[in-house]
């Protein structure tokens, strides 16, 4: 039996040389794919340089005309595009406070969270939470601004700290909210990172007597800090080009405070604003908008270059 | 602690012949019997072996005499298992100051993403170190010392732990385990990573530290387990797939008279 199933292959390795055919067929199908995945990239990569070169067009037209100068445009406090002032600080300032007020809000709690997800969690009650956590994620960013404009605000601000303390547009109520946004994008990310953290540390930690808190704060955390750091950093840059909750919450009119308390408009906020209003296409209040955009851009261009640093400075390679 | 407080734990185990005794002890993963009913006593400061084909239970034996399978959800144990005459399992005994007393050194070599120097220093740290800086300075040399490392790595203690070669690392992190003082090491399978030569040193490293500790070593290498131990504990997985004890005896004896012939089998290669 062996020995003719032998034979036969030993018969079938001899092909004569004229049938072989090494010459490719055309694969169409192949083809094609390869076309249509190509075309989708370069939908993407091209649509990013437009808006770009749009953005720098406008805001080109912007710092060429005679009524604006650059270093008025960054070393001046007062932003009143009817009166020709142009000085881009006060929106930065409101922008950078939201921003941080937000971080402060969720970096805390999402690290907490995602300290409770990754290390003390059971799966059963991981399974449950982590899609709750994500479910916030998903709720509309309007939802959030009215969210601070009819609750933070009233109940828990002035209910706290005193109407009269208190200006209905703030903009502590809106950084908070944003906070609670970007919660579950920090908890989401950190997690990842404190779950990629190898089993094998958290051993030889338990080992030497640590307890879980021990264990998690000395070893998984700083084991896992490249990804915590690049999600607060996406975080961040997610907060400053966040529009709704600010244009509802923070305030209405450019102001140059940097008291949280206090009604001031964002970048973004100003942007949205001024844009929904009527204005002609080829006044300098509309090119003014794509100067802020570009600054705005540069603001989390920056960011995000830093992200990818600190994602290579601080990681470690675990096989 | 202080230098002079963890040093007086290693002098005060003197009381009993018995480092750890194992009585009935069965082991379950859920409802899955993964050891079943081992007893054994493991002297102090000798070198035990736990040998044995894969999956007979030996490294579930080693992690529960330190609590560790209780990181996994759904472990439990059944019997007891003695340390100064006391049950670790008992309700009263919380795992972390067992695991400070009974330290490991795993497969792996798992060195924390840190200095050198504060490898050494994560122990007692959370043990509540309070001694100082020249103190410290003191205690991580001898824990490199007592790891036979020290030369090695003694101008670059701030370099990272993680930059070490495989079998660097595993001395490191042996001197961690030994900066806690503990009375008992258990190595699971410490060599299995490493080329001969390290495992030459490690080796080379427990019959040294067998002066002042109990170790017990889980290994897959016979030779290994021949050269090193003082006992040696075979372990098989009987038909439920629970892991059993079949022998356990001097090691010269379980490698030149066994009584068991699956002991005989095992050691003689024909089969695992």
């Amino acid at each position: 039996m062996e020995q003719e199933a032998r034979v036969r292959i030993e018969r079938s390795a001899v092909i004569p040389a004229d049938t072989i055919n090494l010459r490719g067929r055309r694969r169409l199908g192949e083809r094609l794919i390869e076309t249509i995945v190509f075309i989708c990239g370069a939908i993407s990569i091209f649509t990013t340089t437009a808006i770009v070169i749009v953005l720098f067009q406008e805001a080109w037209l912007f710092f060429g005309s005679p009524e604006v100068d650059v270093t008025e445009f960054f070393g001046t406090t007062t932003w009143q595009p009817e009166t020709g002032r142009f000085g881009i600080w006060p929106l930065m300032t409101s922008t950078l406070i939201t921003s941080i007020i937000a971080l402060l809000v969720a970096v805390p709690l999402g690290l907490g969270a995602a300290i409770y997800l990754s290390e003390y969690a059971s799966p059963t009650a991981r399974g449950y939470l982590k899609p709750i956590l994500e479910v916030l994620a998903g709720v509309p960013t309007v939802v959030y601004g009215y969210f601070a404009l009819t609750f933070v605000t009233p109940v828990i601000l002035q209910g706290l700290l005193g109407k009269e303390n208190v200006e209905i547009y703030n903009m502590l109520s809106a950084g908070m909210t944003m906070g609670i946004m970007i919660l579950p994008l920090v908890a989401s990310m950190s997690e990842d990172a404190l779950s990629a953290v190898p089993r094998s540390l958290r051993e030889g930690s338990y080992g030497l007597g640590a307890t879980r808190f021990e264990t998690s704060v000395r070893v998984v955390v700083p084991a896992a800090l490249s990804g915590i750091l690049a999600s607060v950093i996406v975080a961040m840059s997610r907060a400053v080009g966040e529009t709704m909750i600010v244009a509802l919450a923070a305030g209405a009119g450019p102001r140059f405070t940097f008291n949280p308390l206090q009604a001031a408009e964002t970048m973004t906020g100003h942007i949205a604003r001024i844009s929904g209003g009527d204005i002609s296409y080829a006044s300098i209040q509309y090119t003014s908008l794509f100067a802020i955009a570009l600054v705005l851009f540069f603001m989390t261009l920056i960011l995000n270059l830093l992200s990818g640093w600190v994602v290579r400075r601080f990681r470690e390679v675990y096989e | 602690m202080t230098v002079a407080e963890l040093s007086s734990i290693n002098t005060t185990q003197t009381n009993g012949r018995y480092a750890v005794e194992l009585q009935n002890t069965h082991i379950y993963y859920g409802s899955f019997r993964a050891v079943k009913d081992v007893s054994l006593q493991i002297e102090r400061q000798k070198i035990t072996a736990f040998i044995g084909p894969s999956g007979c239970g030996k490294s579930t034996v080693l992690r529960a005499i330190n609590r560790m399978n209780d990181l996994i959800p759904g472990s439990r144990l059944e019997g007891r298992i003695l340390f100064h005459g006391k049950n670790i399992y008992d309700p009263d005994v919380d795992p972390v100051e067992v695991r400070r007393r009974i330290g490991m050194v795993f497969q792996k070599p798992n060195p924390f993403p840190k200095s050198i120097y504060d490898n050494i220093m994560f122990g007692p740290r959370i043990n509540g170190w309070r001694g100082t800086k020249a103190q410290a300075d003191e205690l991580v040399e001898r824990a490199l010392r007592g790891a036979a490392i020290w030369d090695e790595v003694k101008d670059k203690l701030h370099q990272p732990g993680t930059a070490l070669s495989g079998g660097q690392q595993q001395r490191l992190c042996i001197a961690r385990a030994l900066a806690v003082q503990p009375e008992v090491i258990l190595m699971d399978e410490p060599c299995s990573a490493l080329d001969p030569i390290s495992t030459l040193k490690i080796e080379e490293l427990m019959l040294e530290l067998r002066r002042n500790y109990t170790i017990i070593i889980v290994t897959h290498n016979m030779q290994q387990a021949s050269r090193v131990s003082d006992y040696t504990a075979f372990f098989l997985m009987d038909a439920d797939r629970a892991g059993q004890l079949i022998e356990y005896g001097p090691t010269e004896e379980i490698f030149t008279s066994p009584k068991d012939k699956r002991t005989e089998d095992y050691i003689s290669g024909r089969f695992g």
